[in-house]
């Protein structure tokens, strides 16, 4: 009991110094971060304010526990005192931690309004969860994109080694201005997740069918992880959140960019539905879209989960049905975890990946899908 | 936890109880057909302890997982089964149907009654558990594996995205939950009607008032999570939209409801736990429990606040601000009478004679463990920075203090109090020992640095983690390997309690205690109390 007293102790006198190393903290990080907004500094405040007083208080009371138990021991020759009753102690030791509880409420409830405002943003993006990635939609600007953990199978299964920012690394970070209130709204697609920042004090759950809000007001430029807070299936350790804040310039240079790369990607759409893919650049492109998208539910040999996502090889879908098997891609399967690709990816990526699975392992059916294929299939033709 | 075998019961009631001893089964058909209050306190019991080491094994594949970054043992889907059936496990298989076996064992004896008021059905609700368990863990080897959505199993990870054995899980938790019930509403109608006289209310011994009160809870939540339950399965099965937008529904009334039982359920496993710390601290002490009343007014306090605060799980679920401001007063406010119970088990102790038997090292490291556990609770009433800690190892470390060495540090020392009136012998006290030590320092660094990797910013229930959480990681499994293995001390020392070896006790057994199950032999006959005694 004394050596966890210490830890207690050393955790309080060393809090100030981890907390001034930012995101890549020491191994041993006691405590939790100042972040880089005025609210996430209220919140560390706060946390070490309660902190104090609940350590005052277990002094106090342990103390007093600690002084009988060594003082009033039998085998000291204690005689017991037979007192069992008080009115005013009790009245007293109800009274006090009532107080120091108003105390602990007032500052409390004064960041709690403060971070609960999330009127007049500056910008605006949605947000939303669905199993496992991130979408980002910035309401203004028209640009949005999906966000994916880039930590690769091989390092999570111990084949490759371990980088630096392992399980907390996406393909597409969000990019937000510093010194702007930026407005999250906050909801899901599929089952509840949460959207943590810890930098930013931010963590609001992500509920399918409604929308919830937060904001965040970074001070700093720099790079900011974070996590699903909020169990959401198999994957829910593999969806992490990475947000950039810049400079309002290099911000705007970043928004003019992605509007470009969102405009040449249409472009691109429409040259390849001119196109034709041979096989073996259908089932390479399929493979890549594969194991990004489907592997996490149908396993990177196609088997699934059995009970719970279900095998690709030998499905009837898969090698029969063709026209159902590419409307499954589009629309996903109403009340299961299938969801609709169709806004996901491109045409040509989910022609690659509809021919892929009708060809790997062992589904052999020969059968080549175009973009063009899965443009008329949109089209209802 | 232990088997009152007949022979010595034969031996000791032969010439005034000779009739009803004719009737006793021998063998399976004694435990299978029993309505004695102490054999089923036994089933119970022993049940628990098999559930608590069933659930234990999952918790180290869990921490054999986490031991380092990467997934080695385990695959992800498994993993959420893994801590979804662990806390099942442990909440409904350990800490209730045990402190439902000391109930069995307990109350009858302390009230001066001969045997529960309904002891047929005392044997059922005893004897659906075992069912609903196999149930549970059948799933676990069906195809899609059992339950992966956590214990809390919020809508629509439980509904739309789970697998079919979540009908099973549904069926289970039904039959825990009447199991429940049936025992809640033995332990009120044998409290109302069956205490000697002269045992008025505000003489009851605390563990009888704890339980009285803890009965009403189950009586009022229970069957809210049977409706949750319910709910699910229609939503999975028959096409409702409860819990789903898209029909009109709302996955956050889901987390209204589950925790509208969750919160009261928190008491349900912590308030026999103050009942027994208030039996054993004045026995070591050798003084009168300080503020007898107020410890039951206390009691009844926390017990009414129970249903008040149940949105403090949800703060990040997007509450208005009102709501949040709401249920974060009335969490703090329930300190006001947990504080009040440390306090009179503090202020029992103080200018007492106090000494060191193995009860009262458990029932002290109780009351240090349980109030750092109650600390980290008030931190986390604390909207604000609740934001920060939701959802993290922090929320972990503050459960586990309060469960493991809370309730479950509780019903060790409860067992090691009681044994020699179950057995008439004292249990082996070296092992014992070395069973507490060992538990203590290794529960420690079991659950203590989960508050540091929680502050650091790591999520609970992920099957792996990113590299800064690794060093902490390495210690909390270790910590829980041994924990583990700590564990094995105390069955052996069950065993051999069991089997009736060490030192005749008498029916005092300990020097300062006192109530009316010391007054009975060591052992407890079979039937006691068959004439009430009289209370003075």
């Amino acid at each position: 009991m004394l050596s966890k007293f210490g830890l207690v102790l050393a955790g309080l006198v060393a809090s100030p110094v981890f907390a001034e190393s930012s995101a890549k903290a020491s191994q041993y990080q006691l405590n939790m971060t100042k972040g880089v907004t005025d609210i996430s500094a209220d919140v560390y405040d706060l946390h070490m304010l309660m902190f104090k007083i609940c350590v005052a208080i277990a002094v106090v009371v342990f103390g007093v526990m600690f002084w009988a138990m060594w003082f009033h021991r039998k085998s000291k020759g204690a005689k017991p005192a037979h007192f069992h009753e008080s009115v005013k102690v009790e009245i007293a030791w109800t009274v006090i931690p009532f107080i120091i509880l108003i105390f602990m409420a007032i500052p409390a409830a004064k960041t709690l309004i403060a971070m609960e405002d999330a009127s007049e943003p500056d910008l605006t993006i949605i947000v939303t969860g669905s199993q496992w990635k991130w979408h980002y939609k910035y309401m203004d600007d028209g640009v949005e994109y999906y966000s994916k953990m880039a930590t690769q199978q091989d390092e999570i299964h111990g084949k490759l080694e371990k980088g630096e920012n392992y399980l907390l690394e996406v393909d597409r970070p969000l990019v937000i201005p510093i010194n702007k209130k930026v407005r999250f709204l906050i909801t899901s697609d599929d089952v509840i997740h949460a959207w943590w920042v810890p930098d930013f004090a931010v963590k609001q759950d992500a509920n399918p069918g409604f929308i919830n809000d937060a904001w965040a007001n970074a001070k700093e430029p720099g790079i900011y992880r974070g996590q699903c807070a909020e169990l959401c299936g198999k994957d829910h350790g593999f969806m992490p959140i990475v947000v950039i804040a810049k400079e309002q310039a290099d911000y705007d240079k970043w928004i003019t960019e992605q509007k470009d790369i969102l405009a040449k990607a249409k472009e691109e759409e429409q040259r390849l539905l001119a196109m034709n893919m041979t096989m073996d650049e259908a089932m390479a492109t399929g493979e890549k879209v594969y194991l990004a998208n489907c592997a996490a539910c149908h396993m990177p040999n196609g088997q699934g989960l059995p009970g719970v996502f279900p095998a690709l090889k030998g499905s009837q879908i898969a090698t029969k049905d063709q026209p159902k098997h590419i409307d499954v891609l589009l629309n996903g399967v109403a009340g299961t975890a299938m969801q609709a690709y169709a806004k996901q990816l491109s045409m040509t990526d989910i022609a690659a990946v509809v021919t892929y699975e009708r060809n790997a392992w062992g589904n052999n059916t020969g059968d080549l899908v175009q973009a063009k294929d899965i443009n008329s299939a949109i089209n209802g033709k | 936890m232990t088997t009152t075998t007949s022979e010595h019961q034969h031996d000791d009631h032969s010439h005034d109880d000779g009739h009803h001893e004719h009737h006793i089964p021998k063998g399976i058909k004694r435990w299978l057909y029993t309505t004695n209050h102490k054999d089923i306190g036994t089933l119970y019991l022993w049940f628990a302890f098999i559930m608590f080491l069933i659930g234990g094994a999952m918790a180290m594949v869990i921490r054999a997982e986490l031991f380092q970054p990467g997934l080695q043992i385990v695959d992800p889907n498994f993993f959420n089964q893994m801590t979804t059936v662990h806390g099942l496990i442990m909440v409904f298989g350990a800490v209730m149907p045990a402190f439902t076996g000391l109930a069995n064992w307990l109350v009858p004896m302390m009230i001066g009654a001969p045997d529960m008021a309904l002891p047929r059905m005392n044997n059922w609700s005893f004897w659906i558990l075992p069912f609903a368990f196999l149930i549970l863990l059948s799933s676990l080897f069906m195809e899609g594996g059992g339950p992966a959505f956590g214990w809390t199993f919020y809508a629509p990870l439980s509904t739309t995205y789970s697998n079919d054995t979540t009908a099973l899980f549904v069926f289970s938790v039904h039959i825990m939950g009447a199991s429940s019930i049936m025992g809640a509403i033995n332990v009120i109608v044998t409290i109302f009607n069956m205490r000697a006289p002269g045992m008025t209310w505000m003489k009851m011994p605390l563990f009888v008032w704890t339980w009285l009160i803890t009965a009403f809870l189950l009586i009022a939540v229970m069957p809210v999570l049977a409706g949750a339950v319910t709910m699910v399965l229609t939503d999975k099965f028959f096409g409702t939209s409860f819990f789903d937008a898209a029909g009109g529904g709302d996955p956050v009334m889901f987390q209204h409801i589950f925790w509208f039982f969750g919160h009261p359920e928190v008491y349900i496993m912590i308030l026999p736990a103050f009942g027994i710390i208030s039996q054993i601290v004045p026995t070591f002490s050798r003084k009168p429990l300080f503020g007898y009343a107020s410890m039951v007014y206390a009691t009844t306090s926390i017990a009414l606040l129970s249903f008040i605060v149940w949105a403090h799980h949800m703060f990040t679920t997007g509450m208005p601000v009102a709501a949040e401001m709401f249920f974060m007063l009335a969490t703090m406010l329930i300190s006001v009478p947990t504080g009040v119970k440390v306090f009179n088990w503090v202020a029992t102790m103080w200018r007492g004679s106090i000494s060191y038997e193995v009860p009262m090292l458990f029932a002290l490291a109780f009351i240090v463990l349980f109030t750092i556990g109650g600390l980290s609770g008030l931190m986390l009433a604390i909207v604000p920075v609740d934001f920060q800690y939701h959802d993290t190892y922090f929320v972990v470390a503050h459960f586990h203090y309060v469960l493991v060495t809370g309730a479950i540090f509780s019903i060790m020392a409860a067992v090691y109090y009681w044994l020699p009136k179950w057995t008439g012998k004292m249990f082996d006290i070296t092992l014992a020992k070395w069973h507490f030590w060992c538990s203590l320092v290794s529960v420690n660094v079991l659950f203590f640095p989960m508050h540091f990797v929680g502050l650091a910013g790591m999520p609970r229930r992920i099957p792996d983690y990113a590299l800064q959480f690794a060093d902490f990681n390495k210690w909390i499994s270790l910590g829980g390997f041994a924990f583990g293995l700590s564990q094995l001390i105390f069955l052996a020392l069950l065993i051999k309690a069991c089997r009736k070896k060490g030192e005749p006790v008498s029916a005092q057994v300990w020097e300062g205690a006192e109530g009316l199950e010391w007054e009975i032999p060591s052992p407890a006959p079979y039937h006691t109390f068959e004439t009430p005694p009289v209370v003075k």
